[in-house]
């Protein structure tokens, strides 16, 4: 009768193929477009600042780039701010996502605040915490500190990364205990009880089937972090300005600073191509993690 | 056994504890903000609370100026998205093709092309085409940035709409495309609201572009905020003020999205 009941998936000849084009077309642009322009000024001379010596540059820019000692600072704060980050948020987001799972008066109250970060932008969570909370002589941790007759310490001055990175955790703690809530929600409560009646332990109970049943939702969180933790940019941009020296400068601070700070389009294209690199070797794992689970 | 009194009185101290130490930050943020500026560097929790702060900061000329480009820049960027991406979701989740499955996944891919490695190809695009510092420059690339997101999350919520109701629809004469959107329309109302509400909230709290294509006239909050960073950062008073404004209305967002957050950060992967 209709046309409708001969639908099949895959089998009708898309009548709104030009529904989809719209999209396509924009996000082809958006990525081809950028992505050709950085490859290419990576083999450029070109400084903004000093627009006679233009031209093709071969390796150069990559060569100055791997040369530069705060490259390679760059790239280690990078991933040492990453693989903390990583480290701090799957480990509590999934301790507090059990912890979550249980009842308890006012979980959902308590649930909300525990999650509330998420949703603060990264310059007014990290002006915050480096005023309000880290300051040495008015910030709440000195006062603390004095209270019980400790010296006040200098976060920033002292712990430049480790004060960035405690940052970015506060911020991404609250998405890792989501992401892992909803999963350990979905875990079937009878093979819990069952393992219960069998003798098993509140440990063995969640080394045997909570880490098991989380192993997915944890490595969607692993990647999509790292995605993200991989430039982080703003918190660095409003508290040290990569300093003190280089000492929080990660890759994202560095081609910026490169770029529109010092005018190098060539030697920031060339950075820019690193961190697509970085992040392509993630997305692979991550798009083929979706791609298993995706029902069209 | 296991529920025994003593387990119940640990969770709840654990719960509670936890959460409170988390949301602790954006208390004391909010509590500063009711302070004088000699009030705000102490610790001090008794005090009599002043609304000095938020009218000094509002008071500042361009403080209103700042929150417009935040809502028209963050709506504008969520409309344009839903724009390009409903009839693509809709397309796709009830008129698959052999192609569909990899335009999504495609699609998902170029949300993983990290924003710092194309910074300086849009900063000259944006340069040359005289977006820097514009409104429509943000709009533009809050579209494009959430697009991908916005049309997995349509496609999700498409995908659960039940096929006899279109097809109810169609016996009832609903023939052309704009007849089975309007009785669609309906159904995915509350699919497309959550949509938008992620989107907005992502766009709100966008913190790479805005500090690095805008200036003055089109910066929003979050590079309003920034400007606090030295030597005026020392303001705890008015920085806790303007930030408490910056952040409520989203965190309050936010809140009524959670579920929705899952399903659209993950793009379908848990749920």
């Amino acid at each position: 009768m209709s046309s409708a009941t001969q639908e099949t998936p895959g089998a009708i000849k898309a009548p709104g193929g030009f529904l989809v084009m719209p999209s396509v077309i924009v996000l082809l642009a958006w990525m081809i477009v950028p992505l050709v322009m950085t490859v290419w000024f990576s083999f450029q001379y070109y400084n903004l600042l000093a627009p006679e010596t233009a031209g093709f540059a071969g390796l150069d820019n990559y060569e100055f780039l791997v040369t530069d000692p705060d490259f390679w600072v760059s790239l280690r704060n990078t991933l040492v701010l990453l693989s903390s980050v990583l480290v701090i948020t799957v480990v509590l987001g999934t301790l507090l996502a059990v912890l979550f799972d249980q009842p308890f008066p006012g979980r959902n109250i308590a649930r909300v605040l525990a999650i509330s970060p998420f949703f603060i932008m990264p310059t007014v969570a990290a002006l915050i915490w480096k005023n309000l909370m880290m300051h040495p002589i008015y910030g709440v941790f000195g006062a603390v500190a004095q209270a019980f007759g400790f010296e006040p310490v200098d976060w920033f001055a002292q712990f430049p990364l480790a004060s960035v990175i405690a940052i970015v955790s506060w911020e991404w703690l609250p998405f890792a205990l989501l992401i892992l809530l909803t999963a350990v929600q979905s875990l079937d409560h009878e093979q819990r009880e069952a393992a219960r009646m069998d003798g098993a332990g509140v440990i063995a109970q969640f080394v045997f089937i909570t880490l098991p049943h989380l192993s997915r939702a944890i490595g969607v969180v692993v990647m999509i972090e790292t995605i993200f933790l991989l430039t982080v940019f703003a918190e660095i941009f409003v508290t040290t300005s990569g300093g003190p020296g280089n000492a929080t400068t990660n890759l994202a601070f560095l081609i910026y600073a490169r770029a529109l700070l010092q005018f190098d389009i060539g030697g920031a294209s060339a950075g820019g191509v690193v961190a697509i690199v970085l992040a392509n070797i993630v997305a692979f794992f991550l798009v083929r993690s979706i791609a298993r689970r995706l029902e069209v | 056994m296991e529920d025994s009194l003593g387990r119940r009185i640990l969770t709840f101290v654990l719960g509670w504890g936890v959460a409170l130490l988390l949301f602790f930050p954006i208390f004391w943020m909010a509590l500063t903000s009711f302070k004088t500026e000699a009030e705000a560097v102490t610790a001090q929790l008794m005090f009599t609370p002043t609304l000095d702060s938020y009218r000094e900061v509002l008071s500042r000329a361009d403080y209103l100026g700042f929150a417009l480009n935040s809502v028209v820049v963050s709506v504008g960027g969520t409309v344009l998205a839903l724009l390009l991406a409903i009839p693509a979701a809709y397309s796709m989740a009830f008129h698959p093709t052999a192609r569909t499955r990899s335009t999504l996944l495609w699609m998902l891919s170029t949300k993983m092309l990290p924003s710092v490695g194309v910074l300086v190809p849009i900063y000259l695009l944006f340069r040359s085409a005289g977006l820097l510092d514009t409104r429509s420059g943000l709009v533009i690339i809050y579209a494009l940035m959430n697009l991908p997101i916005v049309v997995w999350m349509l496609f999700t919520f498409y995908k659960e709409v039940p096929r006899e109701i279109l097809e109810a629809g169609r016996m009832d004469g609903a023939r052309t495309g704009g007849e089975v959107w309007f009785l669609l329309l309906p159904l995915t109302l509350p699919g497309v609201a959550s949509t938008g509400l992620l989107s907005l909230i992502l766009c709100w709290n966008e913190a790479f572009w805005s500090l690095n294509l805008t200036s003055s006239s089109a910066a929003p909050l979050t590079a309003f905020i920034a400007s606090f960073s030295s030597p005026e950062g020392l303001f705890f008073a008015k920085l806790s003020a303007a930030s408490t404004m910056a952040v409520a209305p989203i965190l309050v967002f936010g809140w009524f999205s959670q579920r929705q957050l899952v399903r659209g950060l993950t793009f379908g992967a848990v749920k």
